[in-house]
């Protein structure tokens, strides 16, 4: 069958499997001499593709155990964010770290380690995962963790599925009081400004800042600024005298129909951020957490906006010394393209340290482009600017970066492939996109 | 009536459909019994329903095959389930079935004699208790026999002609019969064929029709409406025709 990421490029005809439990995986192991894992698809490009077999872990999304003391929660890995949190956070527990969707799955989240709007104080997912069960190429299922087989637990988190099938994990879930998140927004006229704030809100739990990335010149890197807490129960106005912990739930709404890929022009994006940066009311405000960890979860199927040719998210990161100035040159350079995004979304990461994890400490821009030939000529530029900023991009993400690129962005890759060679050594565990990597 | 207090018993909970089911009924509430053969491997289904619901789960072994074994099984269970689903069935091979009257009796035993029987056999207890909700999953494959599936279709042809009668024979008296026919549905039935997506439903999509038409009782459930559309064509087109065209 036909299967992309959730950029939709590249779309590619494969063998869909399906594993709805350890057996199945393991048998479909045996069965294929490549193969890769795959979540929910919401990694954006082609990292969970296999030409020959890819191999749907969403039926196995059991749960196996939870500890209503301590918060512990034992999932098999098909179990989607979704359901974790429509499970638990009625209970009054969240989990530590989540990424700007839910239709993620557990296995998909350890795979990428992915961050949150708190990576500056939380760390990434996997920073929390207490352990994994991994089934191997040959086989075998390992319990890893920081103790058991440390080796491969480091290089799983973050290891894009390359290590092996990660079958069940166990996490913390961190106690609420309420499902509803106390936020600031805060107007920054330029980049410095927003960076300024970014400092300025280390101490909060969550922030994040939206990027007029066409706003040019002395507005270069205009932005707002979201910061937020968990709301407590004194937090909660009379307003909110139902059940702290239940939101009131709130439609979605589908795009029908794939947009022919015109109507993203560069006049409309520029007036999407133009009526987003205006309408932001500045100020506080109570919201629920669906609001605001989960934005465009509102929006199913949003990606199809672009049409069928699909497009392509870009999220790079850069050390913190350089990121004025890199940031700077890229707005400058996206700005000028006019090819401008969608979301432009910019964020202060803490200090990261795994093999293949994406985060270091400083600061991470996000944005889509439609996938045309313009856009692969402009990213590439892209790539330059990033190189020389001592940066790195995002796998989850990435659908086209080049071998060199990612080399140079991940001092670490020879530990992670010296690793994966011994647990894999045939290379059983392959994607599109490690092979275009050569991860 | 899927309040608090209800138990709902699904035979045939390990497929995909059974599964979506229990899920679904889990979550609005009712306590399960699941059945199926080596049913042993549904102890993470349960425990998942568990952690998950709140609800409690019961496993019971069951081969409908063995029909002399049909009333000891519900004697297990003691007091009749509020409601009882029957997933059951086989989808089998057509050509194989054509040349091998074994493997054809087998499709035909696994979507006619057994789930009529053991649903017989259920309807019966629920008539004495004056309630209850009977719900079978049968196919559009019976609506009418074709070339490429007839032994599987004509035996699921038999069971909603069952399901009809049993309807009939139990209104007034308490029992409400569901049948259902899910057209096509992605599960482990239907891994590696190319379904069409706008006529193809998910299991779960299933399993929320489904207990909407039985909370609704209703009579006969096409789970994609478009389905009663286009089975109502098929039917009508005249034998003549039909008999030359591939479908
Ligand atoms: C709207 C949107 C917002 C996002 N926001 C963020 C964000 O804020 N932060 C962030 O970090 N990411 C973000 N992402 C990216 C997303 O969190 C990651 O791509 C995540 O990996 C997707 O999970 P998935 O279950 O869909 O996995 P897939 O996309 O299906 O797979 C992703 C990778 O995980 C591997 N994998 C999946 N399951 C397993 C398994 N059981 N065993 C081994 N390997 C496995 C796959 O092989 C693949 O390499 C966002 C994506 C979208 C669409
Ligand atoms: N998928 C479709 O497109 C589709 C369309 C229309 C109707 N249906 C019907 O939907 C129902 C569920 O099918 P599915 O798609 O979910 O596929 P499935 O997973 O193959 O389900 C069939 C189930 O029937 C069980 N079964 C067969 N014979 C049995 C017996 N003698 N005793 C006990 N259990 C028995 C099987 O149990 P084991 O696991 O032990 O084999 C299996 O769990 C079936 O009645 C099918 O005919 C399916």
């Amino acid at each position: 069958m036909r299967l992309a990421g959730w950029g939709n490029y590249p779309r590619i005809e494969t063998r869909c499997l399906r594993a709805r439990d350890s057996a199945e995986t393991l048998a479909a192991i045996a069965a294929n001499s490549s193969l890769i894992a795959r979540g929910n698809g919401r990694a954006y490009g082609d990292a969970a593709l296999n030409r020959q077999a890819t191999l749907s872990m969403l039926p196995s999304d059991r749960v196996l155990a939870f500890d209503e003391a301590t918060g512990r929660l034992t999932c098999q890995a098909g179990i989607l964010l979704s359901d974790i949190i429509d499970l638990f956070l009625p209970r009054g527990w969240f989990v530590p770290v989540t990424p700007g969707t839910k239709f993620v799955t557990l296995g998909g989240m350890i795979a990428a380690d992915v961050h949150g709007k708190n990576h500056h104080g939380a760390g990434s997912f996997g920073d929390h995962v207490e352990s994994l069960d991994l089934a191997l190429a040959d086989g075998r299922v390992l319990r890893c963790s920081r103790r058991e087989n440390p080796a491969l637990f480091d290089a799983t988190r973050g290891g894009m599925g390359l290590t092996g099938v990660i079958l069940a994990a166990t996490i913390p879930l961190i106690p609420v009081e309420t499902a509803f998140i106390r936020q600031e927004t805060l107007p920054a006229d330029n980049l410095a400004a927003t960076m300024d704030l970014f400092e300025a809100s280390q101490g909060w739990t969550y922030s994040v800042a939206w990027i007029d990335c066409l706003a040019g010149g002395a507005s270069l890197g205009r932005s707002l600024l979201y910061r937020g807490e968990h709301a407590l129960r004194r937090d909660l106005r009379a307003q909110f005298s139902g059940d702290p912990l239940h939101p009131i739930a709130k439609r979605n709404h589908r795009i029908p129909i794939d947009f022919p890929a015109m109507a993203l022009n560069r006049w409309t994006v520029r007036a999407f951020n133009e009526i987003y940066y205006r309408r932001a009311r500045p100020g506080r405000a109570l919201i629920d957490c669906d609001s605001f960890f989960y934005p465009l979860d509102a929006i199913l199927e949003w990606n199809r906006i672009y049409g069928r040719a699909g497009f392509l998210q870009y999220q790079c990161v850069l050390p913190k010394p350089a990121s004025l100035a890199g940031m700077t040159a890229l707005l400058q350079r996206i700005a000028a393209s006019g090819k401008g995004s969608f979301l432009a979304v910019l964020k202060l990461m803490g200090r990261q340290d795994g093999l293949l994890s994406f985060p270091l400490e400083g600061y991470t821009l996000a944005l889509d482009f439609p996938a045309d030939g313009q856009a692969f000529g402009l990213l590439n530029e892209l790539d330059a600017i990033v190189a020389d900023h001592g940066g790195r991009l995002y796998l989850a993400k990435d659908a086209r970066g080049s071998a060199a690129m990612l080399r140079r962005g991940y001092p670490r890759l020879d530990e992670f492939r010296a690793i994966r060679h011994g647990v894999d050594p045939g290379g059983r565990f392959s994607s599109l996109q490690s092979q275009r990597l050569d991860l | 009536m899927t309040g608090k207090s209800s138990t709902v018993l699904i035979v045939g909970a390990a497929s995909d459909i059974g599964r979506a089911l229990a899920r679904e009924y889990a979550k609005a509430g009712a306590s399960l019994i699941l059945a199926a053969r080596r049913v042993e491997r549904l102890a993470p289904d349960a425990e998942d329903l568990k952690l998950r619901h709140g609800t409690t789960v019961r496993l019971a072994e069951c081969d409908l095959l063995d029909l002399a074994g049909h009333e000891r099984f519900l004697d297990t269970l003691g007091e009749p389930p509020d409601i009882a689903l029957c997933v059951v069935g086989l989808l089998g091979q057509q050509q194989a079935a054509e040349a091998d009257a074994a493997a054809a009796d087998l499709i035909m035993r696994s979507n006619y004699n057994a789930p009529a029987l053991l649903l017989n056999a259920v309807a019966a207890r629920m008539e004495r208790r004056g309630s209850g909700h009977i719900v079978g999953i049968s196919s559009v494959a019976g609506d009418r026999g074709r070339a490429s599936n007839y032994v599987y279709g004509s035996a699921k042809a038999g069971f909603t002609a069952f399901l009809s009668g049993l309807r009939n024979r139990l209104a007034g008296k308490g029992v409400a019969v569901l049948t259902v026919k899910p057209g096509f549905v992605d599960t482990r039935m239907t891994e590696g064929m190319a379904l069409p997506p706008l006529l193809t439903a998910k299991p779960i999509e299933v399993a929320q029709a489904v207990r909407r038409a039985q909370e609704r009782g209703r009579d006969v459930l096409y789970v994609r409406p478009i389905w009663r559309v286009i089975m109502l064509v098929i039917r009508l087109l005249p034998e003549g025709l039909f008999k030359r065209m591939r479908i």
